[in-house]
């Protein structure tokens, strides 16, 4: 079932997630003022702003104050608030703009706050498409807004399924397949009551439910703690063993040009590193530690380049400068194909015998051969050569570095707005299952018959497919079909 | 072979068939004033029933009053000539009360021919229709202009309504047999099919199937579970009260297959057509053969086999639940390794059946082809399964046909408003490839969709078309008004927590109250019904069992029928965004590819219609809607 709904008050950060540390919370819809009314705290003291209060300031006016937790009471941060009133601004809606200065982490709070406040997530796109709809901006065709709709959509999808992985898919794949069960086994009874019956069933829903709430609500806390890990460039370290890519590691994490953390990965059994460098935040993805103990190795190094490699925003591919380039080497390259990569050449400091030169011809000759679109566009040469760099003597970090933060701010890489979205929106959707599944726990409580069960299954039951991008369609049919035998 | 052709009267509409789609939609059309002929290939067999023999069951009971709600004769019929009658789902909500009516299956034909062939501007005609005639039209579509018969007679008309069933290239099978026959031997049609291929349409081939009938007699009905109907029973009309119909009652039997009978299965599986692979149709995944269940269920030992009487005129048995296809000596040992079947004999035996269907997603809500005006069609020529099913789309093509003859917009019921919306919307949107059969579960606001207040839904409707009398109208408002002044006295009327009410309320086992309460209040308390509440309700007039039930069931679940009203709101506002006819969707570029095909292919009325088609994300809505904003801006 299509989720699409009109009229409703939404919200975004507005911006990408930059190094500046400035975020700004959109807010767009008749409830915008109501919505920013229950959040926002004026600096002069009063507390508790109402809607009318806000409704009552004249459009396009800034106010100093503070973002409170509708919560706990407790304030978030500083902030800067625009007013804009309908029509006069983007939208043609009432419109509240929220500056805020703590940083991602606290504009992401602000932004829960707001939608804890009664405003729902923006979709991708959705303020552009409501700007169009509402006549606001005229552009000579819809083609391209309907363009940046499908783009930010694609992107979206995109990033969900890389953010989710693993057990977290598995667990709500599970938890989703046992609420399909639930729904199609009531409706099978009650289409086909002669054959049917309800025995028992009670008591394995009441179990059920409540392992569900409890699952789902793990889960919520583990996206809580989880949520830092995502807020920086997700770099890959690849290459064959004994390339160097520890030393790099090591390099990169040195006391005196970088700040360490040790984050134990939630979403994965892996360690990573988060390096701050020029103002940007690296998260160092460790798959140095693997070691040549057998002749799987190479397969496993190739492998965890793959799957690192899909997660990358940034992949770093160390080359062992003092030995010939082989299979290995290529067949690693192959599946970083299409992700920003930057090659490194490493132990400058012994005897060349790969030089940037025979590097480059091999990759040239490589990404020939993918067909991937944008790999082309991607590498060009000038911004992807490979740096030289002696991980040993720190020889060419400098000239990564630099090489690093260009790419960022040509917005060749980028830890994009979708991907800080991408997340929140699963918690959203997990906070909705779970309250669905509390509304069907009282449900079942008040002793109301089996058929109004499914009224909440079912919206928990969309809400976790639209975590795993997936849609209902005829799932239901399907299963009352292959799962149970009906009479007739 | 060629026919001499020759000229026939014109009429209104032609409508090919008289099952119970046919039968529905040629009343509709001569009662609404269109003057109709009929064709069928036997005029002893109006309103057959050759399959179970019964009308009803869990939603299909939904769409059967529907249908009364809307002006149509089903529900007419089987309250005339039912033999047994149940509410079933009695113990879950009343959303998923569903009834369903033993028929007496000579009296149901008899008593429908005798409507149909009294029904003024009516003609019914005993023939095979052979050809759709039509003309070309300059913007490629074409114009319905007639239908040509077997033996040559051409009967020109303004709209036809295709209601074919099964008979088009029928073929029967069971076992190593196949017959070139209708079902239950009677001819089939084999020359419209092509015809309508030539219109460019696109023909699907289906299955179905149909047990066996057992002489009564060989029956040992003291080994099997007897089962009575409902006293008092409900009707399907809304016309009738139950005392007016009510009858005796004759009862069904229960009994089960066991490991024997499936051994006997499984050592002939290969003699099946189904499994030989000499069925291609796509048979139905919800009414599967004996032989399908055994095969896909392995780990069950026993199935139920209901014992159904076919009328009170013979001794003819149903074996519901023994639908099959395998050779017939393998069909006589099966059932007799069944309990109180062991000297079972077989007076019809099962057989699979092929037919040839239209793809409905060719067909508009309205039920009218796309690509030829005036041609209309429904039941199984599109694809579904079901006297109730084909009844209910034969009703909305006879009342949409009318209407086009009218120059009146069509009648489409949405998925809000009923069963028939959900029908139709799912025929005409996604592409079925198996017979389609109504189920609850297929409707997403059934809380909504009761069959208690289908009157209430549809009434309003069928009385603007002209199907319902002005005598039945005026007692619907009365009705209707009755609903809404006594859910108001309740709300209103407050009780004081005085001794003498806890008293009673402690005496009916339910919580006392503490301050004032409304009777409203304490009715929606799950235990308290609207009588145990008479004693604290001295000033009730005295109302209609079905007033009364209107107004427990708001009371009682209106928290949940209030967010199933909400939904209904948001559905209606993608329903209300209209899809302009020749919207080119190659054209807009952001469309995924799959979902630009789908939509070029489909062409859907409204963006709520395009949002169901499957392969068409939300992503895509939120295109489309952007790409409407334009075209509206642009115009």
């Amino acid at each position: 079932m299509s989720r699409i709904t009109e009229n409703e008050t939404i919200a975004a950060i507005a911006t990408a997630l930059s190094p500046s540390g400035i975020g700004i919370v959109r807010i767009s819809g008749p409830e915008a003022f109501a919505v920013a009314g229950r959040v926002f705290c004026a600096a002069r003291g009063e507390t508790g702003q109402s809607e009318c209060h806000i409704a009552q300031y004249n459009s396009h006016t800034v106010h100093y104050g503070y973002i409170v937790d509708p919560k706990t009471g407790r304030t978030i941060d500083e902030v800067l608030m625009l007013v804009l009133k309908a029509p006069h601004t983007y939208t043609r809606e009432d419109t509240i703009e929220i500056d805020c200065h703590g940083g991602v982490l606290v504009t992401k709070r602000v932004l829960e706050a707001v939608l804890e406040a009664g405003a729902r997530l923006a979709e991708p796109g959705e303020f552009t498409k409501r700007a169009y709809l509402n006549g606001r901006i005229d552009l000579s065709q819809a083609e391209a807004v309907a363009g940046i709709i499908s783009a930010k959509n694609d992107l979206a999808l995109r990033n969900s399924v890389r953010q989710l992985r693993g057990r977290e898919r598995e667990e709500i794949s599970q938890i989703r397949g046992e609420i399909l069960r639930e729904i199609a086994q009531i409706e099978a009874t009650l289409d086909d009551p002669e054959h049917l019956t309800f025995d028992g069933f009670d008591e394995v829903m009441t179990r059920q439910t409540e392992g569900q709430i409890r699952r789902i609500r793990k889960l919520i806390d583990t996206a809580e703690d989880g949520r830092r890990i995502r807020e920086g460039i997700r770099t890959v370290i690849v290459g064959r063993p004994n390339a160097g890519k520890s030393s790099l590691l090591n390099a990169l994490l040195g006391e005196d040009r970088a700040i360490v953390t040790e984050i134990p990965g939630t979403t994965r059994d892996t360690l990573m590193e988060e390096v701050r460098m020029r103002g940007i935040t690296l998260l160092l993805v460790d798959t140095a530690g693997i070691r040549a103990t057998e002749d799987t190795v190479e397969r496993i190094g190739v492998e965890r380049a793959r799957t690192a490699a899909s997660e990358a925003d940034l992949i770093l591919w160390v080359i062992d400068g003092s030995e010939p380039l082989n299979e290995d080497d290529k067949a690693i390259l192959a599946v970083c194909a299409g992700k920003p990569l930057i090659a490194l050449l490493n132990k400058s400091d012994l005897p060349v015998v790969t030089d940037a030169e025979t590097l480059q011809s091999m990759m040239a000759e490589c990404f020939g051969k993918q067909s991937q679109e944008d790999t082309n566009d991607r590498i060009d040469e000038n911004m992807f050569a490979p740096i030289t760099i002696s991980a040993k003597t720190n020889e060419g970090l400098e000239q990564l570095e630099e090489r690093i933060t260009s790419l960022f701010f040509a917005e060749r890489i980028a830890a994009d707005e979708e991907c800080v979205i991408t997340s929140e929106r699963h918690r959203q959707a997990l906070l909705e299952a779970e309250t669905s599944l509390k509304k069907v726990r009282e449900t079942m409580a008040a002793g109301m018959p089996e058929d109004f069960y499914t009224i909440d299954l079912t919206a928990a039951y969309e809400t976790l497919g639209t975590i795993l991008g997936e849609q209902p369609d005829e799932d239901v049919i399907n299963m009352i079909f292959s799962e149970f035998c009906l009479g007739k | 072979m060629n026919v001499p052709e020759y000229l026939c009267e014109s009429y209104d509409v032609a409508v090919i068939g008289a099952g119970h789609a046919g039968c529905e939609a040629a009343l509709a059309c001569a009662r609404l004033g269109c003057e109709t002929i009929v064709f069928m290939v036997s005029a002893d067999t109006i309103a057959l029933m050759p399959c179970n023999p019964n009308i009803g069951g869990t939603s299909k009971g939904h769409l059967v009053r529907e249908l009364d709600a809307l002006g149509g004769e089903m529900g007419r019929n089987i309250d005339k000539t039912y033999i047994q009658s149940r509410m079933l789902n009695v113990s879950k909500g009343p959303a998923v009360h569903s009834l369903r009516a033993q028929a007496d299956k000579q009296r149901y034909t008899a008593s429908m021919r005798k409507v149909m062939e009294n029904q003024d501007h009516l003609t019914l005609k005993q023939a095979e229709v052979a050809e759709l005639l039509w003309e070309g039209l300059p913007d490629g579509t074409k114009q319905v202009t007639g239908v040509k018969i077997a033996s040559g007679g051409i009967f020109p008309c303004k709209a036809v309504i295709l209601c074919s069933g099964v008979y088009l290239n029928a073929r029967c099978i069971f076992g190593e047999v196949s017959q070139f026959t209708g079902p239950n031997g009677l001819p089939r049609a084999t020359m419209l099919t092509d015809s309508l291929v030539r219109a460019g349409l696109e023909v699907m081939r289906f299955k179905t199937g149909t047990p066996a009938r057992i002489d009564g007699r060989t029956i040992d009905y003291s080994a099997m579970t007897e089962q009575f109907g409902d006293d008092p029973i409900v009707p399907f009309s809304f016309e009738n009260r139950p005392e007016d119909i009510a009858r005796e009652q004759v009862p069904c039997y229960l009994t089960y297959t066991n490991e024997n009978t499936h051994e006997i299965i499984r050592e002939n599986i290969d003699r099946s057509p189904l499994f030989s692979g000499d069925i291609k149709g796509t048979g139905p995944r919800y009414c599967p053969s004996i032989e399908d269940k055994v095969v896909r269920f392995p780990d069950k030992d026993r199935h139920q086999v209901f014992i159904e009487p076919e009328g009170e005129y013979t001794n003819e048995m149903y074996l519901s639940g023994l639908s099959s296809s395998l050779p017939e000596e393998v069909q006589i040992r099966m059932y007799r390794s069944i309990r109180g079947l062991e000297n079972a004999k077989i007076v019809r035996n099962a057989y699979a059946i092929e037919y040839d269907c239209l793809n409905a997603t060719q067909l508009k809500a309205s039920l009218e082809c796309k690509s030829i005006h005036g041609f209309f069609s429904a039941g199984q020529a599109n694809g579904s399964s079901g006297y109730e099913e084909a009844a209910a789309q034969g009703l909305i093509a006879g009342i949409n046909a009318a209407r086009l003859l009218q120059g009146k917009e069509p009648v489409v019921i949405d998925r809000s408003q009923g069963y028939i919306g959900v029908l139709i919307d799912d025929l005409v949107t996604k592409e079925t490839r198996e017979p389609y059969r109504m189920m609850t579960s297929r409707a997403e606001y059934r809380l909504l969709l009761r069959q208690d207040n289908a009157d209430l839904r549809l009434t309003e409707i069928g009385h603007e078309v002209g199907l319902i009398s002005e005598e039945r109208y005026q007692k619907f408002l009365r009705k209707k008004q009755n609903i809404a002044e006594e859910l108001q006295r309740l709300n209103e009327t407050v009780l004081g927590a005085s001794e003498k009410v806890c008293e009673y309320l402690n005496s009916i086992g339910t919580a006392i109250i503490h301050t004032g309460t409304s009777l409203g209040e304490l009715l929606r308390r799950p235990e308290m019904t609207y009588d145990m509440l008479g004693p604290l309700d001295p000033d009730r007039k005295p109302l209609d069992a079905d007033v009364i039930e209107q107004v427990e069931i708001e009371i009682k679940y209106e928290g949940y029928i209030e967010r199933q009203r909400l939904q209904v709101e948001h559905f209606k506002k993608l329903e209300r965004r209209v899809l302009p006819a020749d919207l080119d969707y190659t054209a807009i570029p952001s469309l995924r590819l799959e979902a630009r095909q789908k939509l070029q292919q489909l062409r859907p009325a409204n963006v709520g219609q395009a949002s169901r088609i499957s392969g068409v994300s939300p992503a895509d809505i939120s295109v489309l809607l952007v790409w409407l904003a334009n075209v509206s801006r642009e115009t």
